[in-house]
């Protein structure tokens, strides 16, 4: 289990191929770069219309008054600057939204990343026995069809029937509303989500974790160094860049939480659960606002890429510090 | 007869306990589904059913409408598979093999855009479709998936691994690009399509929020739409919710076990880059 996917370079490529070799039929370049653009352009195309044109036109979009009017006579749209922006900026459940979000973020992404570290770091130990079958068991939610386990989950969370209630009314807890009221309803759509999705993040550590040489635990051993020094010294240093990585790419899974609260509260109760895209599907598709929702979405596209950007200066800065 | 140390012991067992933690939602899910009408609503909540019944499942396919949902979603997420596939695959392999002008630019160029969330271009999406009048149908669902510049990049990178050699002698041969890629390439590509196929079918079959929008008609509904409208109407129906649900997540399981490894593999190379 080593493949921390390294493409092998090639060698022979640079080498192998010459522009122009004499022998070469004349032509054959030229097929050559025919017969590329043949398999290239299904592809191309299906990316230009179906993915940059919306995104540009997202943007468009978010700078007209785009409404159900409009949907049904495109005389009645209408070119607003920005005023999407700022009616949003005014908009009390917008904030509530975005606050909800960093939220779920705040939270979510250590609980998350805690988990799947806790569990890589047990899975990875050397007495573990039958490790494949565990680092299956473990994954298995993150492959689950995320509505229907959100169904079970909103069972599990039933404040008289649910098995979590169940749990810590047998250790003499009271019951919790869970999703019954404002205080635990991000808490509890956050058990579930970190259920869901530590697996992901925890085969990527193992798959770290198990390129760290054993001489180094060895040495570490013999210089006195207990479980916990182990883990502060060796393990820590090894897997840091990519607990950094991992985190940033969690950040900007946990801003576009839409199929959880849809499913579990419908943005409830009180508005503690709409998020961002929660907000950007009601104001889209409930009230039909395309102008102001696609405003949604490239706010929420700036947020995304502030945090990328982030994540690429962060990268870079320890790729320096290690040469 | 070596004697276990007591800490393996404790660290094993603690490692089988987190497991069957993990797990106990999904089995709870099937266990409840196999229960009687209102068997799971009284406390405590039963962990077995006491006498197991399918007639949750029989009333699903009977009278909800669950046979159709099933359909729709194995028929997209398979029609999906093949498309992004078909798309995909011929592309990866043009970045990675094929000299042509301007290749590494617009490789970067779309490797920058794999950043943008989808979800950004939603909202246009929907409209071009409407234009087109692809609103509610199988094609505007598939839609999405032709555009796949993930499966673009995954390929790219195991095709890199193919030597040239086996390429310039089909071309010294007098075979043509299409047979060599035919011939050649796709049988070497095989480990890495069947992992992006499992990855395109699981990522249908689970997607939510596009078919959302874009299947209107309850006809057309895929299992999660399905599920998430049949959750709203019948909320007390616990019983009858986890059968819907094992439905709904039974196939991409018995799919992940049954090709863990080519999944497992493709997902490291995906994430794991620097």
């Amino acid at each position: 289990m080593t493949m921390v996917a390294q493409t092998p370079p090639d060698p022979v490529h640079s080498e192998r191929l010459p522009a122009k070799t004499p022998t070469k039929r004349r032509g054959g370049i030229g097929r050559r770069e025919r017969a590329a653009w043949g398999f290239l352009a299904p592809a191309l195309i299906a990316i230009a219309i179906f993915f940059v044109i919306p995104v540009v036109s997202a943007l468009l979009l978010s700078l007209t008054d785009f409404d159900i009017y409009a949907l049904a006579d495109l005389a009645n749209l209408r070119f607003v600057g920005l005023q999407n922006y700022e009616r949003l900026l005014s908009n009390p459940l917008f904030w509530t939204a975005m606050r909800n979000t960093a939220w779920f973020a705040v939270l979510g992404v250590p609980l998350t990343i805690a988990a799947a570290l806790g569990a890589a770091v047990i899975l990875n130990a050397r007495t573990v026995k039958w490790r494949p079958i565990w680092r299956v068991m473990l994954f298995a939610p993150y492959v689950t069809t995320l509505v229907a386990t959100a169904v079970v989950w909103r069972y599990l969370l039933h404040t008289r029937y649910g098995v979590i209630n169940w749990g810590l009314d047998s250790i003499g807890l009271p019951a919790v509303d869970w999703l019954g009221q404002p205080e635990s309803s991000i808490p509890a759509i956050l058990m579930f989500v970190v259920w869901k999705t530590f697996g992901y993040n925890m085969l990527i550590f193992l798959a770290v974790l198990q390129t760290v040489p054993d001489e180094l635990y060895e040495a570490a051993r013999i210089d006195g160094a207990g479980r916990w020094k182990q883990f502060r010294h060796v393990t820590l240093p090894a897997i840091a860049p990519t607990v950094l990585l991992v985190s940033i790419i969690t950040v900007a899974a946990f801003f576009q939480l839409f199929a959880e609260p849809y499913v579990m509260t419908q943005g409830g109760p009180a508005q503690s659960t709409v998020t961002v895209l929660y907000f950007m599907y009601e104001e889209g598709f409930k009230w039909w606002n395309l102008g102001s929702a696609s405003a949604v979405a490239f706010i929420l596209f700036l947020c995304i890429l502030a945090v990328t950007l982030v994540q690429l200066w962060v990268s870079r800065r320890l790729a320096g510090s290690e040469t | 007869m070596t004697r276990l140390k007591p800490s393996t012991v404790l660290l094993n067992l603690g490692v089988a306990l987190i497991s069957l933690l993990v797990l106990f939602p999904l089995a709870w899910m099937v266990s409840v589904s196999l229960m009687q009408t209102g068997e799971a609503a009284v406390f405590p909540p039963p962990l077995l059913p006491s006498s197991p019944t399918l007639e949750h499942y029989r009333d699903l396919f009977a009278n909800q409408g669950m046979g159709r949902y099933l359909w729709n979603s194995v028929l997209l997420a398979s029609l999906a598979t093949i498309l992004a596939l078909s798309f995909s695959v011929p592309a990866g392999y043009a970045f990675a093999k094929l000299r042509f002008k301007g290749r590494d630019r617009l490789f970067q160029a779309l490797v920058g855009i794999l950043v943008i969330p989808a979800q950004i271009g939603t909202l246009p999406l929907f409209l071009l479709l409407k234009q087109m009048g692809l609103v509610n149908t199988y094609a505007g669902a598939l839609v999405p998936w032709l555009a796949s510049i993930f499966g673009i990049f995954l390929v790219r990178q195991y095709c890199l691994s193919i030597p040239d050699e086996m390429l310039e002698a089909a071309r010294v041969d007098g075979a043509t690009e299409g047979q060599i890629f035919r011939r050649v390439v796709l049988p070497a590509l095989q480990p890495i399509i069947v992992t992006l196929g499992l990855f395109i079918f699981l990522g249908s079959w689970n997607d939510f929020l596009w078919p959302l929008i874009i299947l209107t008609d309850q006809s057309n509904y895929t299992l999660p739409v399905a599920l998430a409208a049949l959750s709203r109407e019948h909320v007390q129906d616990i019983e009858m919710m986890m059968a819907g649900a094992v439905i709904t997540v039974a196939p991409v399981l018995i799919l992940f076990l049954a090709l863990q490894r080519y999944y497992i593999r493709g997902m490291l190379a995906g994430s794991v880059k620097g």
